[in-house]
């Protein structure tokens, strides 16, 4: 693999301008600032009509009757579908296990689920239309939680599963289970001088992307379909939308639209084949755009969670062991739940050297909404629960929380509760050592000799407290995560690398199908692109199924694996250019068969730095072209019984330190400042580092504080989909984040890489929560908090 | 019905205009002017932020009878409306604005390698593209909208004036950091151009 | 749907006359989110945005005639000496882009519990001047709430504008929201000194069917204001008369649980801000000038 050696030390490209390691600007910076850039919703083709999807209004129900007629005669109608009008014997679809009905067949298992589908010639004449859709349901008794789905008379949510987990699993309700038995826990147990125990409850967040589900079904006159689409995973998606419409995948073809953000909520289908059945049935081009009361529906969201832990230590600081027991609520169908199942157990330890541990993690079926990836994926809830754990050992200990989890801090060459040992960098206790030692921001700032600005206090604008009752809290938290996919997925993406001349100038032309939702991948192609071969200017194509599989924009793995495929690419096409070199202009120089050659600056360059050649002479008629997969070290399975295997591939880590003012007679909360450290193995592009570690650290603050969808628990139904009542932090909310990063090259990454764009989701909101019970002396075992939980009025 | 109203300077008539259609809706569906985004369509996110004669509000929220022989500037006229201001201190003159059939014959495509260079910004959409504060960039329109106009009102604001200019726009892939550094930075070089 | 364009505010009246059923739109920052999540589909919009006095207010002796769609950042940069509890409510509303569409006539007109002007209107005092074909009226704002997101609106009456009593002593006004902008009260608190008939008058969102007044807690207050004398002798109110009528605001609440707040949270909330607002606003009447005040 070409990735070996020292990867840190750039022997390639130094001398080339925008390549790694420069915060080059964004290539689409300057379409996304004029309002240009085509997002999904943005799609428009002459005589198109609008799809609207009719979603159940009760969670769990026996559909007795669907009656279409009505809707089908109103004029500007085109065509209404159900179940009974799927193409083929193909109707359900999932990432893994594909137990999602395209349109519900005999019975709707949560609330929202798609019924029947419309195309008219207006949004409102859809709309109309699918409301005059009457579909009569005999409601079910609901399954909400690990109670009611594993009683010994429940409802299956599922009837007859077939799938790969139903042989290991104790209930048909549980979707998948993955215990972690390391050491000898009782053993342990008795060295424990404290022992602490916690219930932990983590509630439903969504990743409320702002570029709600969209995009526009174009029929070919080949019986195929274009769908020009926001995904997060091109080929993901055609693997599941062409045999439902009994198309072969090359008559489905797909381009990736403007993304309007993703973090997991697009890695599952939305309205794809429903646009594409419509476009089919009509023979005209379907635009569906959700608006944001669908989009709660449209998409899964963060697994909430019960986590049970218990943690001893010696009196000397040493933790002894660890229990858990973790319950993830996977809602009505799959989606992703069996893999944030295995990252939840796998990383349930934290960033800690645990010897003894008895783990266990489950996700149920349920009949609350269907909950998949999002941002973090199980180690999410993990860490949470772990450092609320840490700091009552600390507490118990009579420790300072910092210094504890400095002292059990794991380090390269720990071995995971897997059985896997740590082969890079794992700089816990530096990162720790790093955010406690920024300057704290200064204490009562709104006791200016002005007077208060009731915008630095808790509730702001909306002036409830000029000072009283405001008492700051500091929190400390820290995380792991892995990259990558991990379990033994064969995780690979292809890029295709094109150099030629155009116009006098070498050119490079970068094709791969990543998804580029924001994260910037396609600035860090161009700047792989210029240091591998020298050029400057690098044309980054269009991401559609014209190209190989990128994998999915999750797990943090874009710029390690796209980013590996495309340097990998580059390598390849570099070989080839050189050979031309060689063929051309060989006999005029000795250093071209003796010397080690590099491409900089447009020029063909021996390591010493004297020029051969430039390099538009060198392809003066020629191009070269390369499509090639590549693969990160592949990852084994965990075992079903002992969850051993060397399951990851790399893993990720920060910590955070939060200082809050909590009004504590009001219950309300000021998030300061949100200070984060972390180890990114090597910036390819330092703004957009910035960028991701920022954007995950108030994500992870939105879910401390304010961000949950509330299913009452009677019906299964959703309480407030809407962004009235669920509630992302506005720039008003959000603290000061100073980031301190760290470049430990890892060596067995594209160079030294390591993902990063997850694991500053995971450490803020504990660190959040450290600093709230810091401020308040309250346990809060749940998240979000509200002000409820804060003033005993719960 | 239909409807006439002004946007980014010129003169646009819309056609067959249903009752309960926003102005984003005209806008985006039946202008060619997709530039202001459909992210809540409740005023809770200030996507669709746009002026309605020199104000900003939600054009979601704005009924499309509503703008009758009003003036709008999007975010697709933002950069001629800020030379035009630096010019002749506003866009009264009625020439600013991206011709409607230069935006009509806009069409279904995928997003592509086009970098835009050579296109003209005002200082505001330069400095998002500077500071980094563009991600996903579906917040990005509505968000350089409200700052052009707090700028507009207050060149030197502080940061709590920026937090509170811009509360009604949501951002989920920035921390809203690069944000701040972005409104910082296009006031700074407003106050050196002065 | 039909799409109303009046361009006077007689043809206003006359529409709704023949239309009672006409909805009436002018911030439209409650009207067009209930079209566009498909919650109502009136037969008719009315449009009042070319109504051209709907955006005048007038300053007189002892009242402000406030327009009732006069956008709330217009009553936050202009009426804040006038009406300060009003310019410190309307500073709470949403964000700025709704702040520059949205004016008191549409809170006046959802009546919704949240509404964030009605706790400052019900503590300042105020009437509401609705017109029909048939005549003018002033509805006190104290009769004006009559049930969930209903008023005392007949079905062929416009709100005209809404007379304010202007302050004659210090006003304040609290709202609880779970973020720092753009958010619906969980529960709200208007209060305003009186000193010129030596009254207090409350006003509470958001914690009870309707806009309420906590008129047993007034009482309370003004006759322990007048008993000690604090009128006269600018004291500290002592803290266990803070405490009483915070609780007795408290007790004024009937509210509910919902996905934004407990009610329990609700009618502790509303005693923590009676209690603050108090003591802002009496150390400001006491001319001691707490150094904190409000943004609006």
């Amino acid at each position: 693999m070409p990735t070996n050696g020292a990867p840190t030390k750039l022997t390639q490209g130094y001398r080339t301008k925008g390549g790694i390691g420069e915060s080059t600007l964004r290539p689409d910076g300057t379409l996304k600032v004029t309002g240009e850039f085509a997002y999904s919703s943005d799609m428009w083709h002459e005589d198109m009509l609008w799809g609207q999807i009719l979603r159940s209004t009760v969670a769990h129900a026996e559909i007795v009757s669907i009656d279409t007629s009505e809707a089908l005669a109103m004029p500007g109608v085109y065509a209404v579908m159900t179940y009974d009008d799927l193409p083929t014997d193909v109707k359900n679809y999932g990432l893994e296990i594909q137990d999602t009905p395209v349109l519900a067949h005999g019975k709707v298992r949560h609330h929202g689920e798609p019924v029947a589908i419309v195309a008219a010639d207006h949004p409102e004449t859809a709309r109309r239309a699918a409301a005059k859709i009457k579909v009569d349901y005999r409601e079910l008794p609901v399954i909400t939680d690990e109670k009611s789905a594993t009683a010994p008379d429940a409802i299956l949510v599922h009837e007859n599963r077939d799938d790969h987990h139903i042989g290991h699993v104790p209930h048909p309700n549980i979707v998948h289970r993955q215990p972690i038995i390391r050491g000898n826990v009782e053993e342990a147990r008795k060295r424990a001088d404290v022992i602490v125990q916690g219930e932990y409850t983590f509630g439903m967040q969504d990743q409320a992307f702002l570029g709600p589900e969209s995009g526009l079904a174009v029929p070919e006159e080949d019986g195929g379909v274009h769908l020009y689409i926001a995904t997060q995973w091109l080929h993901s998606d055609l693997r599941q939308i062409a045999p439902v419409l009994g198309l072969p995948e090359e008559k489905v073809r797909m381009t990736l639209a403007g993304v309007g953000g993703a973090f997991g909520g697009r890695e599952d289908l939305s309205m794809q084949i429903h646009a594409c059945l419509l476009a089919m049935r009509t023979g005209k081009p379907v635009k569906i755009v959700y608006n944001r009361f669908e989009s709660f529906f449209g998409h899964v969201h963060r697994h909430p969670a019960k986590l049970y832990y218990e943690h001893g230590a010696t009196k000397d600081g040493k933790i002894t062991h660890m229990k858990c027991r973790i319950v993830l609520d996977g809602g009505a169908y799959a989606s992703a739940s069996p893999a944030v199942v295995g990252n939840a157990s796998s990383l349930s330890v934290g960033p800690y050297v645990i010897d003894d541990v008895d783990i266990e993690a489950v996700a149920l079926y349920t009949n609350n909404p269907p909950c998949g990836a999002m941002r973090g994926f199980g180690a999410v809830q993990a860490c949470f629960a772990y450092e609320a754990q840490m700091d009552k050992l600390a507490k118990k200990l009579g420790m300072d929380p910092v210094e504890f989890r400095q002292l059990n801090a794991m380090e390269q060459g720990t071995i995971m509760p897997t059985g896997q040992p740590v082969d890079s960098p794992a700089p816990v206790a530096e990162l720790l050592r790093r955010v406690k030692a920024m300057p704290l921001p200064p204490e009562r700032q709104w006791e200016s000799s002005e007077g208060a600005d009731v915008r630095q206090l808790p509730g702001g604008l909306s002036n409830t407290t000029h000072g009283e009752g405001v008492v700051r809290g500091i929190g400390y938290a820290v995380g792991i995560k892995n990259v990558g996919f991990s379990e033994g997925f064969d995780d690979y993406s292809t890029a295709k690398v094109r150099m030629e001349v155009i116009g006098g100038e070498p050119v490079a032309t970068v094709h791969t199908a990543m998804a580029e939702v924001g994260q910037g991948g396609v600035t860090v192609h161009a700047q792989i692109a210029r240091t591998e071969l020298g050029v400057t200017q690098v044309t980054i194509h269009p991401a559609d199924t014209q190209v190989g599989s990128a994998g999915s924009t999750s797990a943090s793995r874009q710029t390690y694996v796209t980013g590996g495929a495309v340097k990998n690419a580059c390598e390849l096409v570099r070989e080839k250019v050189l050979e031309i070199g060689r063929r051309k202009f060989g006999s005029y120089h000795p250093a071209w068969a003796t010397a080690e050659l590099l491409l900089e600056g447009g020029k063909v360059v021996t390591d010493g730095g004297e020029v051969l050649a430039d390099l538009a002479d060198v392809l003066e008629g020629e191009a070269v072209e390369v499509e090639e997969e590549w693969r990160h070290r592949p990852t084994e399975p965990f075992d079903l019984r002992t969850g051993q295997g060397n399951g990851h591939v790399q893993y990720s880590f920060a910590a955070h330190r939060a200082v809050v003012e909590v009004d504590t007679e009001l219950g309300l909360v000021k998030v300061i400042e949100l200070a984060c450290a972390q180890d990114v193995g090597k910036a390819l592009n330092p703004l957009s580092v910035l960028g991701q570690i920022q954007g995950g650290t108030l994500q992870g603050m939105g879910v401390a504080v304010m961000e949950e969808i509330v299913v009452d628990p009677k019906t299964a139904k959703v309480r407030n989909p809407s962004f009235t009542d669920y509630l992302l932090p506005t720039i008003l909310d959000t603290p000061i984040i100073p980031v301190d990063v760290l470049e430990l090259a890892d060596d067995h990454a594209p160079y030294g890489l390591r993902g990063i764009g997850e694991a500053p989701t995971l450490s803020s909101t504990p660190a959040v929560l450290a600093a709230i019970r810091n401020a308040t002396g309250l346990e809060l075992n749940r998240t979000p908090v509200r002000p409820e939980h804060l003033t005993g009025t719960a | 019905m239909r409807v006439n109203f002004t946007v980014n300077g010129r003169p646009q008539e819309a056609d067959d205009v249903w009752e309960g259609e926003s102005l984003l809706y005209v806008l985006r569906e039946r202008l060619g002017l997709p530039g202001s985004k459909n992210a809540c369509e409740q005023g809770e996110c200030g996507s669709c932020t746009v002026r309605l004669d020199g104000v900003p509000v939600c054009a979601c929220l704005v009924a499309a009878g509503q703008v009758e022989g009003r003036e709008v500037v999007t975010v697709e006229g933002l950069a001629d409306y800020a030379k035009q201001r630096a010019e002749h201190g506003g866009c009264a003159s009625g020439a600013c604005g991206t011709s409607v059939d230069e935006a009509q014959r806009w069409q279904a495509r995928g997003q592509d390698s086009q970098t835009g260079e050579g296109t003209e910004l005002s200082p505001i959409q330069q400095a998002f593209i500077d500071a980094g504060a563009v991600q996903c960039g579906f917040c990005t329109p509505g968000l350089l909208v409200a700052a052009d106009e707090m700028l507009e009102r207050n060149p030197n604001p502080s940061d709590a004036d920026i937090r509170e200019a811009l509360s009604g726009n949501l951002c989920r892939c920035t921390g809203y950091e690069k944000i701040m550094d972005a409104v910082r930075l296009a006031a700074a070089r407003q106050g050196e151009a002065v | 749907m039909d799409f109303l364009r009046p361009a006077s505010w007689e043809e206003a009246l006359a529409a709704k006359a023949e239309h009672p059923t006409a909805v009436p739109i002018a911030g439209g920052t409650d009207v067009m989110v209930e079209i566009n999540f498909d919650h109502r589909r009136p037969e008719y919009l009315l449009d009042l945005n070319r109504v051209g006095d709907l955006y005048e207010w007038e300053v007189g002796e002892e009242s402000v005639r406030l327009g009732a769609s006069v956008p709330y950042t217009q009553i936050m940069e202009h009426l804040r000496t006038e009406l300060p509890g009003l310019a410190l409510a309307s500073h709470t509303v949403a964000s700025p882009q709704i702040r520059n569409r949205g004016g008191v006539g549409g809170n006046l007109g959802t009546a919704s519990p949240a509404g964030d002007a009605h706790p400052a209107l019900l503590a300042a005092g105020a009437e509401v001047e609705v017109e029909s074909v048939r005549g003018s009226r002033r509805i006190p704002i104290d009769e004006f709430y009559t049930g969930v997101k209903r008023n005392a609106l007949a079905p062929d009456e416009l709100i005209r504008a809404v007379h304010i009593n202007k302050a004659d002593g210090p006003q304040q006004y609290s709202k609880v929201g779970t973020r720092n902008a753009m958010v619906i009260a969980v529960c709200a608190f208007g209060l305003a000194l009186h000193p010129g008939t030596r009254t207090v008058r409350t006003g509470i969102g958001s914690a009870a069917p309707t806009p309420i007044r906590a008129k047993a807690a007034e009482e309370f207050l003004n006759a322990a204001l007048e008993e000690g004398g604090f009128w006269d002798n600018g004291k500290i109110i002592t803290p266990s008369v803070a405490k009483q009528f915070a609780e007795l605001c408290s007790g004024a609440c009937n509210p509910i649980d919902d996905v934004r707040g407990t009610a329990s949270y609700r009618r502790h909330a509303v005693g923590v801000m009676a209690r603050r607002t108090l003591t802002w606003t009496w150390e400001s009447y006491r001319g001691t000038a707490a150094r904190t005040e409000g943004v609006a």
